[in-house]
């Protein structure tokens, strides 16, 4: 009976908390962190977390954001020799928006100054208005994402349509407010494409099983796929939500991170409003960015933001009511997504080495994107679509029938059993693909394409002397060759 | 469709009416969510277009299809009084002369910087240097920066793998800062702490948060509250979608906590079906403002023991106590001073780094302290910090200082002295001066501000006023405060935002106004209060 059971024993834990699964920091992380305890040298490429493997912060947004730190260094008149004019300047102008500096709680939607700021940088970037009333920074996009679907969830009737693959964020939210995860499958053979017709698969039959499908999620670039989406494709799927009544929720945190030039990134709100009223006016659609990917990676900031298209006003105040309820996001946070809406200009004394940091990372980026894919695909056993963007490489690994027996033996499912065993040879620290979900019996695993430039070709050629080990061990009896 | 919609507000404004003599939705888990009439203000005077899709439709964001759940919550802290008082702030500008104040004071949150509270310059000083660390490298940095807080930053980024302040961390917080906070704890308390215990946090409130998903399931699922309490566990107790089960504080015994009356709410949560998993006690209180006897904590840490409860001690205040009879003790020294270990008593402790005498809210840092529970429920909780991935690491910097300051021999140890005394000095002298002005108020009292931030009065509103507010529907507390705000510019916020015993009436006001701005204050306090009063005194 209740009474025996204390409150926290394990058997009296809300369910939803225990059936919530979060694999990018999940057992292989866990595996791998008690590697390193024991000595053993890990490369972390399980979570997008560039300064972590060693990509230095943009100097300019960390010399402002020091100086709004401590104020006081502002009277200094030697102040002038450690930081540039421009940095100065900047620091006072964010101390001004603010309300007692960054130490006092903001407006529970963020300084209205930098809303502004994001604002503006909406409006350059798609050529339509935005307004700063509707948008709300968040501590890190992934607070933003929780508070909107918490809204959209009532019970687990209410289903939500996720790409699979897809970031966990949204199947672990999901599952802790009860709702209930609808899948739709991207087709790794056309480049992780998204058909219109798996949609309506998927939607169908969701309804058919009694569940009422409210919202939409895309993640534009790709996590783990990091395919950019066409703009016929968006107009597809907002001519979809519009049909379908759902709401769309456009995760655009990889808007900087493109490495090809097919198809730049274009944001479905621009989409949406070059379709025109009625469909303008109609969509609910939410737009989710961050401090944390592009080139500047301050992931430890958490800082984020959602911009409202074509919320209802009460709406509105709901959710910001909830907001309140968290008082402020963090406030340097917040000087971090004004900076980045609004770098330094040319003719600013910052400029060139701005620029300068700017491009040298992602042009490493896209570099490193082609040699993992390359890399990859260059084992016999393993198939790797190109990093179009975001920051992952998401190979399939073709694994053996003694593989999977293996791995069954093992009590490991067997992207699982594979990464463990890759992480134990190499210390390479991946997320095997069922943390993101696959088609059954196909297995991937996720990996980044943060490690130095000059370390890749070790990993890389590490991976592939593993990979020619594993397949040695448990291939097919004629043998395994890389040819 | 102007038609429609006022319609649609009209019957919200009826539904509340009905409502708003009752005590607030947190008190009584079966009612109806209930759109506040915040929502009625901020409808008239949106500018924003209002779309096709508010009407009754099949879209699923309208407020007709959002989570119940977020309908029910109220957050009173940042509600209604405070968007009348931004708007009159912004009228204030263009028509300065239409007003009897000149600015408007914002008494309503504990958010000391915003009133004019200076940071720790130590503190500030490690931050600034950790954000950008290549300052360490500068020769010029020695002349600008104190000698502790150079090595102190130093000594952080050695435990910061590759001394990235901008990669997440362990989502438990960096390992090196949680043995800092551990170390702290043993210092306060005299009783060991494990840093695998502890979960930075974006402040508090998420741990809190935390909390409630873990222990709430559904509305069969309950949490003891203080009544009076900070909005914080009503609203994440309704958005958990779990059950609020009050307990009443004395006001008659300077808020005083009767392990009699939390039984006999818990017998009668539990005779409803109720499965009351936690107490919740804030301790310096919130809005209350009372300091436990220690002798008290010792009731309440037996009386969780005995009925399974788990311990959810808010110590957020612990830094601000004003009474020299009074002390803060820490829930786990007491159960620990108890005999109680890890396998006896579930409690989670929260710290934050928005209060104290550091004020420093806009950073959102803070830690929970988990013990007493097992390992795999420990796993849980990590896995729901995860999905967040980590908390601000310039927050977590911060907690970790402020659970160790400078030591008596570091550079900056006199200087942190003097501003900490200076800010708890001004606070205790604050707090007394605005408790003296309200108890001689006609018809108000005022228990002492004995530690937190808050005054807590109670005024006894004429039968006269009560109907006012009546026929301008509104809770008269909420009326009175109104009233306050426009005729003096001071924002508070109305009783009926934290509860209190049905027919009572309260505000709470912060001590936090600069030492120069409390005399126009009180003034203006006392004014308005006679005035009211002669308007309508019985």
């Amino acid at each position: 009976m209740e009474m025996s059971l204390k409150a926290l024993d394990y058997e009296s834990l809300n369910e939803n908390v225990k059936n919530c699964q979060y694999a990018v920091r999940g057992e292989l992380y866990l595996r791998a962190s008690e590697l390193q305890k024991e000595g053993k040298k890990i490369i972390f490429t399980n979570v997008g977390n560039p300064h972590a493997l060693g990509q230095k912060p943009l100097t300019f947004p960390r010399q402002v954001v020091a100086l709004c730190q401590a104020p006081f260094l502002l009277d200094d008149p030697n102040i002038g020799m450690i930081f540039p004019a421009d940095a100065i300047a900047r620091a006072k102008h964010y101390l001004s928006l603010t309300s007692g500096g960054l130490g006092a709680y903001s407006d529970s939607r963020g300084l209205p100054g930098v809303r502004k700021e994001v604002a503006e940088f909406i409006e350059r970037r798609d050529g339509y208005p935005s307004d700063p009333e509707l948008i709300f920074l968040t501590d890190g996009a992934s607070k933003g994402v929780m508070q909107i679907l918490n809204c959209v969830i009532r019970s687990q009737k209410d289903g939500i349509l996720v790409p699979v693959p897809q970031y966990p964020l949204y199947s672990a939210t999901i599952s802790l407010l009860g709702g209930t995860l609808v899948p739709y499958y991207l087709e790794e053979s056309e480049n992780w494409g998204l058909d219109v017709n798996n949609l309506r698969q998927s939607v169908a039959q969701a309804r058919s099983q009694g569940i009422t499908v409210r919202a939409m999620v895309i993640i534009n670039p790709g996590n783990p796929t990091g395919q950019c989406l066409s703009e016929a494709n968006l107009r597809e799927i907002l001519r979809f939500c519009c049909d379908e009544r759902l709401v769309l929720l456009g995760d655009e945190v990889y808007q900087q991170n493109i490495y090809q030039d097919e198809r730049p990134f274009i944001s479905s709100k621009k989409v949406l409003m070059d379709m025109r009223a009625p469909i303008s006016k109609e969509v609910q659609l939410i737009s989710f960015h961050t401090v944390s990917k592009g080139y500047w990676g301050e992931c430890g900031q958490r800082g984020g933001y959602f911009e409202m298209t074509n919320i209802p006003p009460r709406t509105v105040e709901e959710i910001y009511k909830v907001a309140s309820i968290a008082l402020s996001p963090n406030v340097s946070a917040q000087i971090f997504m004004g900076l980045m809406v609004s770098p330094p200009k040319p003719g600013d004394i910052s400029h060139d080495q701005f620029v300068r940091e700017s491009k040298g990372i992602l042009e490493s980026l896209r570099r490193r994107a082609r040699m993992m894919t390359d890399g990859f695909n260059s084992c016999k056993n393993v198939v790797c679509n190109f990093t179009e963007g975001a920051m992952y490489s998401f190979p399939q690994i073709k694994l053996p029938s003694k593989a999977i027996e293996a791995a069954k033996q093992a009590g490991k499912v067997p992207d699982v059993f594979y990464c463990l065993k890759l992480l134990e040879a190499t210390g390479i620290s991946t997320v095997p693909g069922s943390g993101f979900g696959q088609k059954e019996g196909v297995f991937h695993l996720r990996t980044t394409i943060l490690p130095a430039e000059e370390e890749m070709p070790e990993i890389m050629d590490s991976f592939k002397k593993f990979n020619d080990e594993f397949m040695s061990q448990y291939g097919d009896n004629f043998g395994y060759s890389r040819m | 469709m102007r038609r429609f919609l006022i319609n649609q507000a009209k019957g919200l404004v009826d539904h509340s009416r009905r409502q708003h003599h009752k005590s607030p939705s947190f008190l009584s888990p079966q009612s109806r969510p209930l759109a506040s009439l915040v929502s009625l203000s901020r409808f008239f005077s949106s500018t924003s277009e209002m779309s096709a899709s508010d009407s009754t439709s099949s879209l699923p964001v309208t407020l007709d299809s959002i989570n119940p759940k977020v309908l029910k919550c109220e957050y009173a802290v940042r509600g209604e009084i405070v968007n009348i008082a931004q708007k009159l702030q912004e009228d204030l500008k263009a028509n300065k002369d239409a007003y009897p104040f000149d600015e408007i004071i914002y008494c309503n949150i504990g958010n000391p910087q915003s009133l004019g509270q200076l940071p720790i310059r130590f503190f500030r000083e490690v931050l600034a240097l950790c954000d950008h660390a290549s300052l360490l490298d500068e020769s010029e940095t020695h002349g600008l920066f104190s000698i502790d807080s150079i090595d102190r930053a130093w000594k952080i980024l050695d435990q910061i793998p590759g001394r990235a302040t901008g990669a997440y961390s362990h989502s438990q917080g960096i390992k090196g800062l949680r043995d800092v906070i551990a170390a702290g704890i043993e210092a306060r308390d005299g009783f060991p702490a494990d840093p695998n215990d502890i979960f930075l946090t974006d402040g508090a409130s998420p741990a809190v948060h935390m909390m409630m998903q873990l222990l709430l399931s559904s509305e069969k699922d309950g949490i003891l509250c203080p009544i009076p309490q900070y909005p914080l566990y009503s609203a994440s107790i309704a958005l958990h979608g779990g059950s609020l089960v009050p307990y009443y504080l004395d006001e008659a015994t300077g808020w005083g906590l009767e392990i009699s009356d939390l039984k006999k709410q818990l017998e009668e949560a539990r005779s409803k079906g109720i499965a009351v998993r936690a107490l919740v006690v804030i301790n310096p209180g919130n809005p209350t403002g009372q300091v436990l006897a220690e002798e008290n904590q010792r009731d309440i840490v037996n009386f969780c023991k005995q009925e399974g409860l788990v311990l959810l001690a808010d110590e957020v205040y612990q830094e601000n106590v004003y009474v020299p009879d009074k002390k803060f003790h820490s829930f786990k020294k007491v159960a620990r001073s108890l005999g109680y270990g890890e396998k006896d008593i579930s409690l989670v402790s929260f710290q934050s780094v928005s209060k104290g005498y550091y004020g420093e809210c806009g950073k959102r840092g803070g830690y929970m302290e988990v013990t007493g529970f097992t390992s795999d429920v420990r796993e849980q909780i990590y896995k729901m910090a995860s999905v967040n991935l980590c908390s601000n690491i310039s927050g977590q910097i911060l907690a970790s200082l402020v659970m160790s300051p400078p030591k008596p021999g570091d550079d900056s140890y006199d200087s942190y002295m003097a501003e900490r005394d200076g800010i708890l000095s001004s606070m205790a002298k604050r707090a007394k001066t605005l408790e003296d002005a309200l108890n001689s108020l006609e018809g108000v009292t005022c228990n002492r501000a004995e530690g937190a931030m808050y005054l807590f009065p109670r005024i006894s509103l004429p039968q006269k006023a009560i109907e006012a507010a009546e026929a301008e529907k509104t809770a008269p507390d909420a009326f009175y405060c109104k009233r306050l705000l426009n005729a003096t510019g001071v924002v508070v916020v109305p009783g009926s935002g934290f509860g209190q015993v049905p027919g009572t009436w309260h505000f709470r006001c912060t001590i936090l106004p600069q030492e120069d701005k409390i005399p126009a204050i009180v003034n203006r306090l006392t004014e308005f209060h006679k005035s009211f009063m002669d308007e309508f005194r019985n």
